[in-house]
């Protein structure tokens, strides 16, 4: 990303301009470039408030009248600016530096707009929390900011209303309260680690000292400061150095996808993992779980047990660690001991986690295991909590839930949360939410939360608005919005300034006058910086030390979990539309859930013997009876789950979701109850006769014999480091009757290491938002016409019904030198270009679909219908202008970002240097969490792709076939135990 | 009057024209279901069913023009399906009139003589229902000319190197040929039509479609020396066409498709349908019309002696493809050949197709079998069901899993894709009730023929 990025360093006229947000939507040249820009959607034209406004619409209405008698056209009115703003080149993007938070965390991100739309987010490579990767959630939220779904009014029992009736209900309210000190004023939130908010929610609750705070994040991060609290007796939030840890122990820790370092994790992780020059620095992975996630399939030794079982495991490895003649459970104790063993011969580089879905004990002993090995303060560091923990009582759901039912609380504003869809079915929140007075929602969706409150205020989506935001090790990062709000919506923030009664300061005001005090030096300077950089610089939590509780004492005070039996019911949050807030979004609906590969809905995960046993079938409907509540849902049989365990995941079976969301899956909120949020036991199933059909992408899942993803264990390797190349037939590779064409030029390749793939996905949907890949929905799906141009294979190995590994294979084109799509195609739209891309003329594609039948690689993909949205207003400003929307009977598949490569070339003919290095990524490249995808010029020697494949692991798919891809592979390693390495 | 003289050189089996007809029995027995036979209930009702299945088709096509091509069950990988399956089959079944006609014409076999105008016919419309399918099934029909080399400002020309510009010009070729060879053996007898209509409509409709044919010496000599070369011209295309069709697969690198038998074994293929549809649908003309003197025994023994000829060059086909997926040992090849075909998710239709292309025609080696003509009608039956399930496995089943297992996925065909096909056959029967109801279904001028070169005096058989 060579592109210019652009804060808040404009100088003068930039400070003139951008005093506040509503002010910059009411200079002119903004308003004529909004109609100018957004046709369907200018608020301006909307709001007729105005007269002058007013006038103008009647005008133009009036004139257009007149021109729609010929053709169908919208009213559009080209206006040059009369004053160009600074550095906007029309035709050429600009980057703005901001953050997205999932769980209050933040992942800190660049966003491309092109003429001021935000069309494509892209990491942040000074962010820790993001090191330029993103993931699947922040790719897709700039679907959720165009998502015509999106509430768009404020609600006011069910009818529109204003914000200043909002406001005018509020003031009189808030002053009510202040005559009891706000005692009957709650405050209901997600996680938050905003500087600015909180300092605002403080505020409010000094000037209403007996209001209370409740937090609510149902995918919730507190597990690891709970744990931090029994070993070393204070709130302390962990930070993990995986680049340093030689041998790690998950403890049904998903550390790959889940928590607020999950990206920086990833890339530690993986940094030990590239290496190719010593294989024998490679890191080892030790996995206990209960559900396959993408963190057990990277696994060197997994171990599936039931969720409930961890705890076990932990207290057993606690024991052995301590004592080499610990007493183990049979079935756990190769486990352990391989493990212990291991741990102890790694001391100070080692690395033990526990999962978002363990108890606080389970924590705490981990924390005390690192202790113990002394790996804290080398990979693992302990900091002041980033999160917010509201002061004094209990500040749970539960405890507000009991509060609302015996009437004390008069007003509850509830930020961004929603809790009558995701809160435990026990505490009845949609019951009890009936008996507040007075209940205001702010949200981005008009939700199920919404429609039960008395008052919904759209919440600016976080490209909209200002903010502030902290990552997992306390660095702050200042949000910067790249539209005015597209439906008039409120941020937090602006809501909060409004609750304390300072009414009409907008969100950048308040940000900044939060951060006048909290940066040192010359303000402006700082601010501009901290704004264009992404990051504000020295905001990272300094690492403080911490001694932990002997850990033989905290194992004293753990209680021995009873040895249960029965069916246990597991809940994780949904890989793709994570606790449901992502259920609109059309991209995450589709994106193939590792590993299930499942689209569209969520479904019970059952292992194949227990689902043998039980007499069970895929797809087969199943009413689940837990704890006195029942729910139906389809089967799924999943190798590699743990055996008597049934995982739901959760953020299905929403009913306001929107129109992609609403009605899908099967909502595991409805059994999950406060006192065990991610398992418990008691689950009952019985088989009914019903089908539901699920969509996969994917149906084989064995490689049937065929060597398309090749592996070796480090042992192996070691002896034959081109174990990969055996396969192929040197004799026919590249025979061709034809003198092979020489590329003066560039000579475009890229390498995918299945070493470091982790299968998160996140390439699939960088790509998507990339290349204005449509959605298709799940009849689609299931007819097997899924969009996607690069897809992430996923092929078992061992037995059916229990694999011993799982192998990711992200397969995007292949740009075969010997096409076989190029010389079937009857009208040349498949054709090979002078820098050796496979490339697609959409113009020119008939539709025969011969090239699709004609690659072995099925990369190809078809518009069977009219897929791509071309008449939703808003999702008409999300598409990538530098990409041809496609229609119906065209071919495509991916053009290694070919936009990225002209734009590249142009940039460094204009001046007059070659193309650098590095310069080009691809969508996928770019999104990748481990940098796993390398792209380049294959002519240039000293390029990172040129020497991906001179490493002795590269070798190409189906190389038998003698297409010549350009794409190809570095075979996976795996690094088990070395006297079992044999085993591989 | 030859009354009791067998007809042809060879003086075995029954005859090819029952005795006791003169020039004049048959022009007035031939042209009598055209000009005066009135509409018969059982016409009617026919022609009813096949235009009201039709009409299923041209909804459907209207559908899929304005939806696209998802409407049907195609996916990745099987992104040809029920359209190529018809093309192919059709194409097939195009290919038994061009053979009667033109080659068993220069071969000299006079039997031809009864069955080949209404052969050729067949072969038309199964053409026309054919060529219909490669330019539904394109994702923009609209730009189907693309495919042809024609001036245009983008100075493009379609790309040589694909089989589907080849097919489309085998396929535009041979309906070219088909129909010219067809309309010009029918103008002597739109001529006689013509002299023997009695309404005025008639007198033109048959007039024009005449070109002025007076049945003068020259014209017969212009027109004997034409049919001839026609029928030159016409031979190679036997070959050629569905030749080209096979490369479309053959070409191709998909393990079932890349195959160097596919020629000679589609050909084998297309005439062993083509003759199957011939009788099945000329037994119940020849019971429905009377013809039975024309059509005799003979005809249909020799159709079915063919018809096991062919069958058993297709049955070597499907034995040679085997082994030499085995004996070629290509693992992808092998896989699909030998493993996925008997034993895999389609295993079902697979020895469907065995049970009716290649056991269920083994009964024509016994004479017996062959002259009983519901016994041969069902057999037709048959050959055309697994001839339609040949193009089936051939097309999905090597589609549904070549080489990546991530991407293997059945096919299942909807009801528009059945709408389509069956839709296609009302097509074909709708054209064959209307030419049987308005043209002569059998060569009237021919005909005479085989009289004159039977008469006992005059030059006998070697006049020409």
């Amino acid at each position: 990303m060579t592109s210019e990025r652009v804060g808040e360093d404009s100088g003068p006229r930039g400070r003139e301009l951008w005093r506040s947000i509503d002010e910059l939507a009411d200079t002119a040249e903004f308003r004529d470039f909004l109609v100018r820009e957004f046709p369907g959607y200018a608020p301006e034209t909307l709001d007729l408030n105005t007269r002058r406004q007013f006038l103008r619409v009647m005008a133009a209405s009036l004139g257009l009248a007149g021109l729609t008698g010929c053709a169908v056209q919208p009213p559009e009115q080209i206006v040059p600016y009369v004053e160009q703003p600074e550095r906007l080149v029309p035709g050429k993007p600009l980057y703005f530096a901001s953050a997205l938070a999932l769980g209050g965390y933040a992942t800190g991100v660049l966003v491309e707009s092109h003429m001021g739309r935000p069309t494509k987010i892209e990491g942040n490579p000074d962010h820790p929390a993001s090191l330029g990767a993103t993931d699947t959630f922040t790719q897709a939220a700039i679907l959720d900011l165009y998502d015509p779904d999106r509430s768009q009014s404020v609600i006011h029992n069910g009818r529109v209303s204003t914000w200043d009736n909002f406001l005018a209900v509020l003031v009189a309210a808030m002053d009510e309260h202040k005559l009891t000190r706000g005692q009957g004023i709650r405050l209901l939130s997600g996680v938050v680690t905003s500087p600015t908010l909180i300092a605002q929610i403080q505020g409010l609750l000094s000037a209403y000292p007996e209001a209370r705070w409740h937090i609510h994040e149902p995918a919730g991060v507190g597990a690891d400061r709970d744990g931090a609290v029994l070993a070393f007796g204070e709130k302390l939030e962990s930070v993990h150095h995986l680049e340093k840890a030689d041998v790690i122990v998950s403890l049904d820790a998903d550390f790959l996808a889940w928590g607020p370092s999950r990206l920086n994790d990833a890339r530690g992780f993986a940094r030990r993992r590239e290496t190719v020059s010593d294989p024998r620095g490679m890191n080892r992975l030790h996995v206990v779980e209960c559900t396959p996630s993408i963190t057990g399939s990277m696994a060197d030794h997994r171990l599936a047990v039931p969720g409930r079982e961890v705890a076990s495991v932990a207290r057993g490895l606690a024991e052995r660690l301590l004592d080499k003649n610990a007493v183990l459970a049979p079935e756990y104790s190769d486990w352990i001991v391989r493990v212990a063993a291991d741990l102890q011969a790694h001391r100070g580089t080692s690395l033990v986690l526990a999962g978002e879905p363990q108890p606080a004990e389970v924590h705490a002993l981990a924390h005390a295991m690192n202790h113990l090995l002394g790996n804290n303060g080398s990979t693992i560091d302990y900091i002041e909590p980033v999160a917010a923990v509201p002061a004094g009582s209990d500040h749970s759901l539960a405890a507000l839930t009991r509060e609302m039912d015996s009437g004390r609380v008069k007003m509850l504003i509830i930020l961004g949360a929603n809790p009558v869809y995701d809160a435990p079915a026990d505490l009845g929140m949609a019951e009890r939410l009936l008996k507040v007075p007075l209940s205001i929602h702010q949200g981005i969706y008009a939700d199920e939360t919404a429609t039960r409150c008395h008052w919904h205020i759209p919440e600016a989506h976080p490209l909209e608005s200002w903010g502030d935001v902290r990552a997992f090790d306390g660095s702050a990062t200042i949000q910067q919005p790249l539209l005015s709000p597209l439906y008039g919506g409120k941020s937090s923030i602006e809501l909060l300034a409004a609750l304390r009664g300072s009414m009409g300061s907008g969100s950048r005001d308040l940000v900044r006058e939060h951060w006048r005090e909290a940066m040192p030096g010359d303000f402006e300077a700082v601010w501009r910086a901290a704004v264009h950089d992404g990051i504000v610089p020295g905001s990272a939590s300094k690492p403080r030390p911490a001694t932990s509780r002997p850990l033989a004492d905290i194992l004293g005070t753990v209680a021995k979990p009873a040895k249960a039996t029965g069916l246990e019911l597991a809940f994780r949050p949904d890989p793709t539309v994570w606790d449901g807030r992502f259920a609109n979004n059309g991209w995450l609906q589709e994106l193939p859930k590792p590993p299930t590969t499942l689209t569209w809905d969520n479904a019970a995960l059952i292992a194949p013997a227990t689902a043998e046993r039980l007499h069970l079938t895929n797809e087969q409907i199943v009413v689940m009876n837990y704890r006195g509540r029942t729910l139906r849902a389809a089967v799924w049989i999943q190798p590699m789950h743990a055996e008597d365990s049934v995982t739901l995941h959760l953020g299905y079976g929403r009913s306001h979701a929107g129109r992609v969301g609403t009605g899908q899956g099967f909502n595991a909120y409805r059994l999950r109850t406060s006192e065990a949020p991610w398992q418990g036991d008691g689950l009952e199933l019985r088989a009914t006769g019903d089908l539901y059909r699920l969509a996969t992408t994917q149906i084989h899942h064995n490689m049937a014999g065929r060597d398309l993803v090749r592996s070796a264990n480090v042992a192996m390797f070691v002896a034959d480091p081109s174990f990969a190349k055996d396969h192929e037939n040197p004799a026919t590779h590249g025979l061709s009757l034809f003198p092979s064409h020489s590329y003066d030029g560039h000579k475009w390749g890229m390498v995918i290491n299945l070493n470091t793939c982790i299968g998160c996905n996140a390439c699939m949907t960088g790509c998507q938002s990339e290349n204005n890949i449509p959605v298709v929905g799940k009849d689609q799906v299931l007819a097997g016409r899924e969009m996607h141009w690069i897809r992430v294979d996923r092929y078992y190995e061992g037995p059916k019904d229990n694999p011993s590994a799982v192998y990711h294979q992200p397969v995007p084109c292949m740009h075969c030198e010997t096409a076989p799509c190029e010389v079937v195609c009857p009208v040349n739209a498949t054709v090979h270009d002078a820098e050796g891309l496979n490339a697609m003329v959409y113009n020119r594609c008939v539709g025969t679909r011969y090239c699709s039948n004609n690659c072995p690689y099925k990369v190809r993909r078809f518009n069977f219908f009219q897929y791509s949205d071309q008449t939703t207003e808003s999702l008409k400003l999300l598409n990538n202008p530098d990409v041809t929307v496609r229609t119906r009977g065209v071919m495509e598949k991916c053009t290694y970002c070919v936009q990225r490569i002209v734009k590249g070339r142009i940039e460094a003919e204009q001046e007059g240097r070659p193309l650098r290095d590095g310069e080009v990524v691809t969508a996928c490249q770019s999104a990748c969490p481990t940098r796993a995808i390398v792209f380049g010029d294959l002519n240039d020697s000293t390029s990172a792709v040129a020497k991906a494949k001179a490493d002795p692991r590269n070798y190409a798919l189906l190389a038998e076939l003698n297409t010549r891809p350009r794409t190809t592979y570095l075979a996976k390693l795996t690094n088990p135990v070395a006297d079992e390495s044999n085993g591989g | 009057m030859a009354a009791d003289a067998n007809i042809g050189r060879e003086q075995s089996g029954p005859p090819v024209l029952s005795p006791g007809h003169s020039f004049a029995t048959i022009t007035d027995k031939i042209s009598a279901i055209v000009l005066t036979r009135p509409y018969q209930r059982g016409w009617i009702l026919g022609f009813a069913i096949a235009f009201l299945l039709t009409n299923v088709l041209f909804v459907s096509v209207a559908y899929l023009f304005m939806r696209g091509v998802g409407i049907w069950g195609v996916n990745v990988p099987v992104m040809w399906g029920f359209a190529i399956v018809n093309f192919v089959w059709w194409i097939g079944i195009g290919h038994a009139g061009t053979l009667i006609s033109a080659i068993l014409l220069l071969l000299k076999q006079e039997w031809r003589t009864s069955i080949n105008r209404f052969a050729e016919a067949m072969t038309l419309f199964a053409v026309a229902c054919a060529g219909m399918f490669p330019l539904i099934h394109l994702g923009r029909w609209w730009l189907f000319y693309w495919l042809f080399p024609y001036p245009n400002t983008m100075d493009l020309w379609p790309q040589w190197r694909s089989p589907l510009v080849w097919d489309a010009f085998a396929v535009s070729t041979y309906a070219t040929v088909s129909l010219l060879f067809w309309y010009m053996g029918l103008i002597p007898d739109v001529a006689t039509l013509r002299d023997r209509a009695r309404g005025r409509l008639g007198r033109y409709f048959y007039g024009f479609l005449a070109m002025g044919w007076r049945g003068s010496a020259r014209h017969w000599h212009r027109y004997q020396t034409a049919y001839l070369l026609m029928a030159a011209l016409a031979t190679p295309l036997v070959v050629s066409v569905h030749t080209i069709v096979s490369w479309d697969f053959a070409v191709a690198i998909v393990p079932g498709w890349h195959s160097t038998i596919f020629p000679p074994y589609f050909v084998a293929g297309a005439i062993y349908s083509g003759f199957a549809m011939v009788l099945t649908l000329i037994i119940p003309l020849r019971y429905f019309y009377g013809l039975g003197d024309f059509i005799t025994m003979r005809h249909l023994e020799n159709m079915a002696k063919i018809l096991l000829a062919t069958g058993l060059l297709v049955c070597y086909g499907y034995l040679m493809e085997a082994f030499m997926a085995w004996y070629g040992d290509n693992r992808f090849d092998r896989f699909q050949i030998l493993r996925e075909r008997p034993r895999g998710d389609y295993a079902p239709l697979y020895w469907l197709l065995i049970v009716s292309n290649c056991l269920v025609v083994q009964a024509l080696w016994f004479p017996a079998m062959r002259r009983r003509v519901v016994v041969l009608w069902l057999i037709s039956l048959t050959v055309n069901l697994g001839m339609w399930l040949e193009r089936f496995v051939i097309v999905v089943v090597s589609l549904h899993k070549d080489y990546m297992p991530s991407r293997w996925r059945m096919y299942f065909p909807t009801a528009w894709d059945y709408a389509t096909l069956f839709g296609s056959v009302g097509l074909f029967l709708a054209l064959l009730f209307l030419f049987v109801r308005f043209l002569p279904a059998i060569s009237m001028a021919e005909m005479r023929e085989l009289v004159h070169e039977a008469e006992p005096v005059g030059h006998g058989g070697d006049s020409r």
